[in-house]
């Protein structure tokens, strides 16, 4: 995009300002419209499985649910509790909400298109992802509530421990693709599977290995089953106990933002990325967008499945899920594929 | 240009924040401001093309360190007149550091420009760059040359971790709340729930 705003008769140093800027322009806010049609079929799809008919008033089949949701938000008063700390109180979701949006900044969304095609890449998704503790954190204390504060003790620890086995599941993804550059990890996977399939998935020692990543992702997101951070039957709304209007908002924003890059996360690291499912010729008359956009509504699909099915763990049980199995699973899978790769490809 | 106004701007966040540290009157704000000034430190690697630095100073500084800070600092109930009461006593010492730390870095910044070590620069020039990356340059190095004071800084970490472990370990007489993990998965709705119908006016024996 550069080189357009170049040949419109700019200096390299502002095309290359006004192309980054409108690169996360058009990343932004198709992002949050992304983040409330997600919503809807969020509910949509958990209504569906509970035979309840979910948002079908607002719009035509309820699509505009969202927005009337957005709109109501907006008009509502923001309240303070007069104990909170209040710069800190107010800061909480904005923190979200922006780190939320930071890590798309590396998500190839298809082939050269990307923001920042840095070769720290997954790195840098690792560093963002693990920011995203610090709006829950700040936000239960700042609240100077009970609730909130359990949440936030709840989120520090459940996060941490999360953290641990997705780093060395990247590990074996870096491993085996032998970059750090997410593009070039979507090319590595090109027939991958056998010489047809286009995925890391279909691999012997890194399909466990997504198994872990999803179920991860969930933890780490604080989806049901793994939402301790908000267990409605415990904590009243977690975190978000005192939050209103739009600073409610940024956090539900956030939190959908979040579970979407782990769909896109999933979909780039195991799944082909912008690749279409098998390396066949024909396939690649789709554009690559196309390809990306369906195998993360996909991942969606999935994420809204387990929420509407699996009770709430408890909270010992989650400890012990990410510390006593994931831990030493991924720590297991990081020998096998570093010893499988010494033996095949580099020995 | 941006790479000057972006040095200036990391550089004075992180001085500022690092003053804020200290100067806060709540620990939390404290562990906050060192948050921003880990962050920006990170910023200032990232100018000097050391992206790999930076990205494990996010995610080792600020998203595990920092947390666990937090987290024990906001669970802790700190007695601030307390804290301050050791000021004067333990100012000199705080001046002593400050002193080693100052001919440190003044003993640094001389020997570089005397040309007795060779950096890395921005470029990339002066470092020995095995890789194209930064990534594959370190690791080039540390398992290559530095090998075996790698794995003996490895080796010093876990001695000091299992240390930690052992002093902070203490073993609990009366072993209350233990969960069989095992028995739990294996209940099944028949071993837990019975189905009777008695009759009017008697009761049921579980």
């Amino acid at each position: 995009m550069t080189a357009f705003f170049e040949s419109l008769g700019m200096t390299y140093g502002w095309a290359w300002f006004v192309a980054t800027v409108c690169g996360i322009l058009l990343i932004a806010l198709p992002l949050m419209l992304a983040v409330a049609m997600v919503i809807y079929f969020d509910r949509k799809i958990w209504a569906a499985m509970a035979l309840r008919r979910g948002p079908n008033v607002v719009g035509p089949f309820g699509l505009l649910q969202s927005f009337a949701d957005g709109l109501k938000v907006f008009l509502q008063e923001t309240i303070i509790p007069s104990a909170a700390n209040k710069g800190l109180f107010l800061i909480a979701p904005i923190i979200t909400f922006t780190v939320a949006l930071m890590a798309w900044a590396v998500v190839p969304f298809a082939d050269g298109a990307v923001l920042a095609d840095i070769n720290v890449g997954l790195l840098y998704v690792l560093a963002i992802s693990s920011l995203g503790v610090y709006g829950v954190v700040i936000s239960g204390w700042a609240s100077n509530s009970k609730y909130p504060f359990f949440s936030a003790l709840r989120a520090a620890a459940q996060m941490i421990s999360y953290e641990v086995s997705i780093g060395f599941i990247l590990i074996c993804v870096i491993l085996w693709a032998g970059t750090n550059n997410l593009s070039e990890i979507v090319l590595a996977q090109k027939g991958a599977g056998l010489g047809i399939v286009n995925g890391f998935f279909f691999n012997i020692l890194l399909f466990p290995m997504w198994v872990l990543f999803l179920i991860s992702g969930m933890a780490e997101t604080a989806r049901p089953p793994f939402d301790l951070t908000e267990a409605e039957s415990e904590l009243v709304a977690g975190y978000q106990t005192e939050y209103s209007s739009m600073s409610f908002a940024l956090f539900w924003l956030g939190e959908y933002a979040n579970v979407l890059l782990m769909c896109a996360l999933n979909t780039t690291l195991f799944f082909g990325g912008w690749l279409p499912p098998l390396d066949i010729g024909i396939l690649y008359v789709v554009p690559g967008f196309i390809w990306w956009l369906l195998k993360t509504a996909f991942f969606f699909f999935v994420f809204s499945w387990v929420k509407a099915t699996v009770p709430r763990f408890r909270y010992d049980q989650l400890m012990r899920l990410g510390w006593k199995i994931f831990l030493p699973m991924s720590l297991l899978f990081v020998v096998l594929v570093s010893g499988y790769l010494m033996l095949t490809r580099y020995g | 240009m941006i790479h000057t106004i972006a040095f200036y701007i990391f550089a004075a966040m992180v001085i500022a924040s690092g003053a804020l540290v200290i100067m806060a009157r709540n620990p939390v704000h404290s562990v906050l401001w060192l948050i921003l000034a880990f962050f920006n430190a990170a910023g200032l690697m990232v100018l000097v093309g050391a992206e790999f630095i930076a990205m494990l100073l996010v995610i080792v500084y600020v998203g595990a360190v920092a947390v666990l800070f937090l987290f024990v600092v906001m669970m802790l109930e700190i007695d601030f007149a307390e804290m301050r009461a050791g000021f004067v006593k333990y100012f000199p010492i705080g001046v002593l550091l400050a002193i080693v730390l100052v001919a440190e870095m003044i003993l640094g910044i001389g020997a570089y420009s005397a040309g007795a070590l060779h950096l890395g620069t921005a470029d990339g020039t002066g470092a020995p760059l095995i890789g194209e990356s930064n990534i594959e340059s370190i690791g080039a190095l540390l398992y290559g040359r530095y090998l075996f004071l790698f794995e003996s800084a490895g080796l010093v970490l876990l001695v000091a971790m299992i240390g930690a472990i052992v002093l902070t370990h203490r073993e609990r007489g009366d072993v209350r709340g233990h969960q069989n993990i095992n028995k739990q998965v294996r209940r099944r709705p028949d071993d837990a729930t019975v189905n009777t119908r008695p009759e009017v006016g008697k009761g049921i024996e579980l």
